[in-house]
């Protein structure tokens, strides 16, 4: 539990991707089975503890501290655990060493409700600050160190020189404490079997593609579809060895999200494996992302949200098919089969993602502007811009560059005036680097800026030098680590922000929100008073929106 | 004799009146007393200054050699009399050269305990009980989740850190007085050798303090130095040049704090701290607590922090107790008392 505790205290802190990985993997390397399997499985949410709800913890905490000191100290502090963890009184009577995670994990499984509170007080009592904290936000769910599912199983595969979607490939079949796996990942031990009949099959993705690609490409190696505005997930099916059927949605990542959308499961053929766009079909019509959104990260749905935002999967690729592996065949024989497998389906929460017609680059060029008149009709809005992939593609986990290309939808443009500037993390933390932004908005006599959205990359190295060096010689106020930046009419920073969508949003003082904004280009050339009116961006909004 | 018929609050401090002093006066006054050199307890333009010979070269090193009219030094433990009291200092633990200060009059003996901690630092005096009817305590860490743990401890972190990123440097922002000499301390008892680097702003006061006899090891000034000159490497720094645009020529660097303030977890994210190190130079809750027994006073005055978990503590265990609700105190780690991030003096 003590090198356990040591690694979530660093994580929490550490903001950098590799830094993470070398952390947890220095960890997995230095830590023995199982109590480095189970930390895994605490790091992709493979540990469950019903009991142990927060008011058990309230409770055992009462019971030992003054009422008012840990009144006083739980506002100081703001995090329930925490603040357990650091006023839970030092018993130096204790003589028995800190569990391990093998004994929390076992001990727990097997608890029932009314000896919880005296197990978890002994164990308080072993622990110091740390263990203490590390133990309750483990129990209590939701380790919130900024760790994915995806980044833990990588650090595992640094262990050695395995690639980390070839852990994607087998996870699903696997338990914790993951001995086999581990020992794959170290070259001490045979690939770990995947007899799991729906397993997840690491996803292929594009590349954008720029414009000095096409004179590469030649248009007839091709074969083009819509880009859907979902979500990219996986629908795998097949039969267990007691003959039940097994049915799981994944996420891309590989995340089972089946508990979430049971609709769209039961609508799933057999024996198969499925990569295609969630989305929320409305009387045969796509609707916006926002209302997408409704759907997801839930764990269970409410009979309710299931009338009104049914789900739907608009597939564009067959991995698997009654026990065989599709992905080495070529693209276009996959979409035959696909096409032949859908029609026979023939269920409405179900479709095929259509193709779109082209003769050369150009045709495309015109069908990614107007899909409306191109055959997405009316679900134009819906579209995101066209998937480019050669015909004669292999399905490949990752992202191999060539078979397959994105090419989205120019982004919508905005003229935005900087209003507020916060320092970053990391390597930027010197840096002011989180932009707010505003548009005017008429106020009385005359206008005024009502922020609009935030954003923090798009720029350059060189573009953010710029920026930093204007907030701080342009600072009219500071709250703590968010400095005002001068923002009149004639005074100010003009930035041009890129943004993918717009939508309604009641926790927006300018009432939209936008999705994936950043910024494109500094327009020091503009003057602030010529920058957009909120009017202008409200015209951005989805035709029922506005 | 009560305490407050000869001890009372003035805007300028605590004012002892039949010995006509204050003690730490945040503003110019004719006579202070001063428990030891951080800047919201020693100020300069005093008419005369009462206080240890270290605290005295201390305010000589951060104001002139004339910033009061008359100065005095005064060992620890050596009785002055001053009008109608009786005076004398005791090691406070907290930097070097801090003490308590002990005022008897009528029979009643009060402790003005400045700023002080009991945890062990290789850098100063250890703090001494010293037995009264009043106790004036501070507060900064008075609830009961700060509990400091020892300096080891943290100082095993920073090593341990410094092997696993041994490519980026470690960057540790320590107030200039006190905190970055007993980080160096720490990291020295631990057996590493190597060059520390140091932030020009630090430099001063390490040298005094190996003057007074505290060995630092090897010192090295990080001006005009790059990132790949300190790689894997400790460098100290003030904590406001910490997120700087001085550090940004050092790249990716792992921010470090040694801070009791980085008990908190809110605290340390706030900051954009990597790797906080519960390093400070107050007492914790429990020596709060303890010293406050250990003394045998009847009456606890609370200044500055978090009084009131303290006062209702106090009252818990029969002690009469009141808060002074002070101002102008504070950590030189709170933010109130830090000076404002200097751009310009940045590069």
């Amino acid at each position: 539990m003590k090198a356990f505790a040591e690694l979530l205290d660093r994580l929490a802190y550490e903001p950098r991707r590799n830094g993470k990985l070398r952390l947890m993997t220095r960890f997995f390397r230095d830590t023995p089975d199982p109590e480095r399997g189970l930390a895994l499985a605490a790091l992709t949410g493979g540990l469950d503890f019903k009991n142990a709800k927060p008011n058990v913890i309230r409770g055992l905490v009462q019971e030992r501290t003054d009422e008012v000191l840990f009144g006083l100290s739980y506002d100081y502090v703001g995090d329930l655990s925490e603040t357990v963890a650091l006023i839970w009184p030092a018993d130096h009577g204790v003589n028995v060493p800190p569990p391990s995670l093998k004994v929390v994990v076992e001990t727990l499984a097997t608890t029932g409700k009314a000896d919880l509170p005296g197990v978890l007080a002994r164990w308080l009592d072993t622990l110091d600050e740390t263990g203490r904290w590390a133990l309750l936000k483990l129990i209590t769910g939701g380790l919130r160190v900024g760790v994915s599912a995806r980044l833990a199983k990588t650090a595992v595969a640094g262990l050695g020189d395995l690639a980390p979607d070839a852990i994607e490939e087998v996870w699903h079949g696997l338990k914790p404490p993951y001995e086999g796996l581990f020992a794959w990942a170290e070259g001490e031990g045979e690939q770990p079997e995947n007899d799991d009949p729906a397993p997840f099959s690491p996803a292929m993705l594009a590349h954008p593609i720029e414009d000095s690609d096409f004179a590469k490409l030649d248009a007839d190696d091709f074969l083009a579809e819509w880009k859907w505005d979902g979500i990219r997930v996986q629908a795998a099916t097949g039969t267990a060895k007691d003959g039940t059927a097994v049915r799981r949605l994944y996420s891309r990542t590989g995340d089972e999200i089946s508990g979430a959308f049971p609709d769209l499961v039961e609508a799933l053929p057999e024996d198969v494996t499925l990569d295609g766009e969630l989305l929320i079909l409305i009387d045969g019509r796509v609707q916006t992302f926002n209302t997408l959104q409704q759907r997801l990260n839930r764990k269970t749905v409410s009979a309710k949200l299931l009338a009104s935002h049914p789900a739907h999967m608009r597939v564009y690729d067959l991995l698997r098919q009654d026990g065989e592996d599709l992905r080495p065949l070529p693209f276009a024989e996959r979409r035959e089969r696909l096409e032949a497998l859908v029609a026979a389906h023939d269920h409405p929460r179900l479709d095929i993602s259509s193709m779109v017609r082209f003769a050369d680059w150009d045709a495309l060029a015109a069908a990614r502007s107007d899909p409306g008149s191109h055959g997405a009709g009316a679900d134009a809005d819906a579209v995101e811009g066209v998937m480019i992939k050669r015909a004669d593609s292999a399905y490949v986990p990752g992202r191999p560059k060539g078979p397959w290309w994105k090419w989205k939808r120019d982004p919508m443009l905005i003229d935005a005036v900087l209003m507020y500037a916060q320092r970053g993390h990391g390597k930027r933390s010197s840096f002011y680097s989180d932009y707010t932004f505003g548009v005017w908005r008429a106020d009385g006599e005359g206008q005024a800026l009502v922020p609009v959205g935030k954003a923090y990359f798009g720029f350059t190295n060189e573009e953010l030098k710029q920026i930093d060096s204007f907030v701080r010689k342009h600072t009219v106020n500071r709250f703590g680590p968010v400095r005002e930046v001068i923002h009149g009419e004639d005074a100010g920073l003009v930035l041009e922000v890129a943004f993918e969508g717009l939508q309604r949003s009641t926790r927006h003082k300018s009432g939209v929100a936008m999705r994936f904004p950043r910024i494109s280009r500094l327009r020091w050339d503009k003057p602030p008073r010529e920058a957009d009116t909120l009017e202008t961006v409200m015209a951005l909004l989805p035709e029922g929106e506005r | 004799m009560r305490a407050d018929q000869f001890m009372t609050l003035r805007p300028e401090g605590l004012y002892c009146i039949p010995g006509d002093f204050f003690i730490d006066p945040v503003r110019p006054v004719d006579r202070a007393v001063v428990t030891h050199g951080h800047a919201d307890h020693a100020r300069p333009g005093h008419g005369a200054v009462l206080a240890t010979p270290e605290t005295l070269a201390i305010m000589a090193i951060r104001y002139g050699a004339s910033h009061a009219g008359r100065t005095q030094s005064v060992e620890y433990g050596e009785v002055l009399t001053l009008g109608d009291t009786r005076v004398s200092l005791h090691p406070a633990g907290h930097v070097l050269g801090s003490a308590q200060i002990l005022v008897e009059h009528g029979g009643h003996r009060l402790v003005a305990s400045g700023d002080y901690k009991r945890h062990a630092d290789p850098t100063v005096t250890p703090f001494e009980v010293v037995p009264c009817d009043t106790f004036i305590t501070e507060a900064t860490f008075g609830l009961p989740v700060f509990r400091h743990p020892p300096g080891a401890d943290e100082v095993a972190k920073l090593l341990a850190s410094l092997e696993l990123f041994s490519d980026r440097p470690h960057l540790v922002g320590a107030y200039a007085l006190g905190k970055a000499q007993r980080v160096i301390a720490e990291i020295r008892a631990a057996g590493y050798d190597a060059p520390i680097y140091l932030h020009g702003a630090l430099e001063k006061l390490c040298h005094f303090y190996e003057a007074e006899g505290v060995a630092l090891g090897e010192l090295v000034p990080v001006a005009g130095l790059k990132a790949k000159d300190v790689a894997g490497q400790i460098v100290l720094c003030p904590p406001g040049s910490m997120a700087d645009r001085w550090s940004r020529k050092f790249g990716e660097v792992i921010t470090c704090f040694a801070s009791g303030w980085m008990r908190v977890r809110a605290r340390a994210r706030q900051r954009g701290v990597e790797l906080p190190l519960v390093m400070s130079d107050h007492a914790d809750w429990d020596d709060l607590c303890q010293t406050i027994l250990d003394t045998q006073a009847s009456e606890v005055w609370v200044t500055h922090g978090q009084e009131d978990g303290l006062v209702h503590w106090c009252g818990t265990q029969g002690i009469a107790a009141k808060p002074l609700n002070m101002i102008g105190y504070g950590d030189e780690g709170d933010e109130a008392a830090e000076p404002i991030e200097t751009d310009e003096a940045a590069s």
